[in-house]
């Protein structure tokens, strides 16, 4: 059921209770009519929710920030980063971002099929991406795990970066993250083979 | 709260009172809109859910309903990975949004093939997902692999899991040497666990009474053992650097092992020289560290069999052929040299694969190479039947390719829904068609909100233990939780 986190705060005689109440889906229609972006199901699509989450004590993310990038809405010309993402279709999705966004969460904000398994805690390989040649040389070399969890990657290659651990800077403005066709089964036009 | 949720909430709790079958996991059956493509999945853990993720988020009209045998869902993601690895497990927050969608329904405590058969799921399903994954092992195929103190992995790591089925394993630890036979991910887990500090061991899920064997546990040193070299070991650099970094514990390698290993680095591809280096890294240095816990890869050596203690009972050796690598990269082969020698031990592991099992006989089975025969995750010579996981590929990856995989059955049987290959001409009943036969054979499903009963007791458990969980290892209790 919703979660609740409440709190009491006293002024003079009178004191106040106040309930910050999780959204309760199940009874709202854009739900039912499969038109709530955080309704649909895609890896950690929730995340509007997740403030509302008792913390798993035990979650050990590499990256504990995330939540904090997203809370204004108000646009500051200074913190906008201009990303492009290339879907496994090869459709690209320009997305307006800010200083700060997570590759991985900013995907997931943007309805981008970047599965992150493991919640960015550096145990699976599942956000991997190709980052556009010039950009590779402008993120922070990766860490030691990083490198063994994209050696689990399939089709890694040189410009091979986990999502979850690129963070946007100014210097990353015009960033292009491709996504990794991931299946070995289809051909690359689409073409599916017939049973024989 | 508002009155349209109020009167919604008095007549599921009227329908509960009123009618059996309005059991947690058929409730909404009548209350919620009825979507009218009907999935079925066989399996709830990884495989399962991914496919399931897929296919919700694939089309608005499907329904998607996850069977599973246990009452509690997530299959090796709760009773595989190690209990030291939490953050891979955080994949079940992922699980767990799929499986509370509306347009899913999760049915624990259902065993299909016994309960409910694969053709009745298929007559009011439109489409059937095979995603039942491994449970079998494959057998060593040696004389003495019966005795007392031999186990498969799969028993080992279900038994400090709290898998139900392997809650009496009781494994003999009183001797100081442990041989792991395989060089995967699962036997350097299955090393790491029996070596690991019990400081770091007591915070986990760990249950408690493989917590109190290992406490009590005389094992020192661990061989991990396989048939070819260094460069065909299965394990991946993630663990292995965890063993190099185990505190209290030293490697124990032969430098004869690692014969042409160094001169072979420079041709290797970036994931096998990773680890590679980071194994002749850790032969250098053993010589300074003065632990006296020892962990090591043993190269170039095949079980020949298990030698009997002196009463016969038990384990007390292990025999292994040795052998030279003709051939190189993942083709070597491991050709027996004639020598052999002994090593005594007290238990020894089998950790040489996960085996699926056929489940229904009207679903065709590859017994060779113990999968379903499927072209991209259709079940051949069928319609409507799909697979995914191990129980399609083999049992080999991690979750991540599980998830790919999923992702592509998922795809596959999306396309089929679109072109027509399956016929969505009639309604189907999806789950109303299963509850009364369900009924009749006395099978009462466990639903997610059930299984959020039992998680719930398990985490109040574990916190008197400081631990995340204390998991129940009896399915009779897990239901009297669920249904209380």
């Amino acid at each position: 059921m919703a979660a609740a986190a409440a709190a009491r705060v006293s002024v003079g005689h009178l004191t106040l209770r106040i309930s910050r109440v999780a959204p309760d889906c199940s009874i709202c229609p854009f739900n039912r009519l499969n038109v709530c972006r955080n309704a649909i199901t895609g890896g950690t699509k929730g995340r509007a929710l997740d403030r509302f989450r008792t913390p798993n004590r035990n979650l050990q993310t590499s990256i504990s920030h995330y939540h904090l990038a997203d809370h204004s809405n108000a646009e500051d010309p200074d913190d906008v980063v201009n990303v492009v993402y290339v879907d496994r279709s090869g459709h690209r999705i320009p997305v307006r971002a800010k200083v700060g966004d997570n590759i991985l969460y900013l995907a997931h904000k943007h309805g981008i099929e970047l599965e992150g398994a493991c919640e960015a805690s550096l145990a699976c390989s599942t956000c991997h991406v190709y980052v556009q040649g010039d950009y590779c040389d402008k993120l922070p070399d990766p860490d030691e795990r990083e490198d063994d969890m994209l050696d689990m990657a399939s089709s890694l290659q040189e410009n091979s970066r986990l999502g979850c651990q690129i963070i946007l800077t100014k210097e990353l403005e015009g960033i292009e993250l491709t996504l990794p066709k991931t299946t070995r089964n289809f051909y690359v036009d689409g073409h599916v083979p017939k049973p024989h | 709260m508002n009155r349209t949720v109020q009167k919604s909430l008095f007549f599921i709790v009227k329908s509960v009172r009123t009618s059996p079958s309005n059991f947690a996991a058929w409730r909404g059956l009548s209350t919620t809109p009825d979507p009218h493509t009907k999935v079925c999945i066989v399996g709830g853990g990884p495989a399962g859910f991914y496919t399931a993720q897929h296919i919700i988020k694939g089309r608005p009209d499907v329904q998607v309903d996850v069977y599973e045998r246990l009452p509690v869902p997530f299959g090796l993601v709760r009773f595989g990975v190690a209990p030291d690895h939490p953050e891979v497990k955080n994949v079940i927050n992922t699980f767990t949004q799929t499986a509370q969608h509306e347009r899913c329904r999760f049915l624990g405590n259902v065993n299909v093939g016994k309960d409910v058969s694969v053709d009745e799921l298929r007559q009011v399903y439109h489409a059937v997902v095979l995603s039942y994954g491994a449970e079998g092992n494959r057998s060593l195929g040696v004389p003495g692999e019966h005795l007392s103190g031999v186990y498969s992995a799969k028993d080992f790591v279900g038994w400090y899991n709290g898998l139900p089925y392997n809650r009496e394993l009781q494994p003999d630890l009183s001797h100081d040497t442990a041989v792991i036979l395989g060089q995967g991910n699962v036997a350097v887990d299955v090393a790491r666990i029996l070596l690991a500090p019990l400081d770091m061991l007591k915070k986990t899920d760990i249950t408690q009474a493989a917590l109190d064997a290992l406490a009590n546990s005389q094992v020192r040193r661990v061989l991990i053992v396989g048939r070819r070299g260094p460069m065909q070991v299965a394990c991946t650099i993630k663990e292995l650097r965890e063993m190099v970094n185990l505190p209290g514990t030293q490697p124990d390698m032969l430098t004869d092992d690692f014969h042409g290993v160094n001169e072979a680095l420079k041709d290797l591809p970036r994931p096998r020289k990773r680890l590679t280096e980071l194994m002749l890294k850790a032969l250098k240095e053993q010589a300074v560290k003065g632990a006296h816990r020892k962990w090591g890869f043993r190269f170039l050596r095949s079980p020949l069999d298990v030698l009997p203690s002196a009463d016969g009972t038990r384990a007390a050796a292990i025999r292994l052929a040795l052998n030279k690598l003709e051939g190189s990269g993942d083709e070597a082969r491991a050709v027996p040299t004639g020598e052999v020698e002994e090593v005594p031990c007290g238990v020894i592991i089998s950790s040489i694969g996960y085996k699926s099992l056929p489940i229904d006989s009207a679903v065709p089975f590859d017994p060779r190479k113990a999968i379903i025969p499927n072209t991209m995750g259709r079940v051949q010579e069928t319609t409507g039947l799909y697979c995914s996981g191990w129980v399609k590929r083999g049992p080999t990856g991690v979750i991540a390719t599980t998830m790919n995989d999923s992702f592509d059955t998922g795809r596959v049987l999306l396309q089929d829904l679109d072109s027509g290959a399956i016929d969505l001409s009639e309604a189907r009943l999806g789950a109303q068609g299963i509850a009364p036969l369900l009924e009749k054979r006395g099978v009462r499903p466990v639903s997610f909100s059930d299984w959020e009963k039992i998680s719930g007791e398990e985490v109040r458990r574990g916190e008197a233990q400081g631990k995340p969980r204390e998991k129940m290892l009896d399915v009779q209790e897990m239901l009297s939780v669920a249904w209380s």
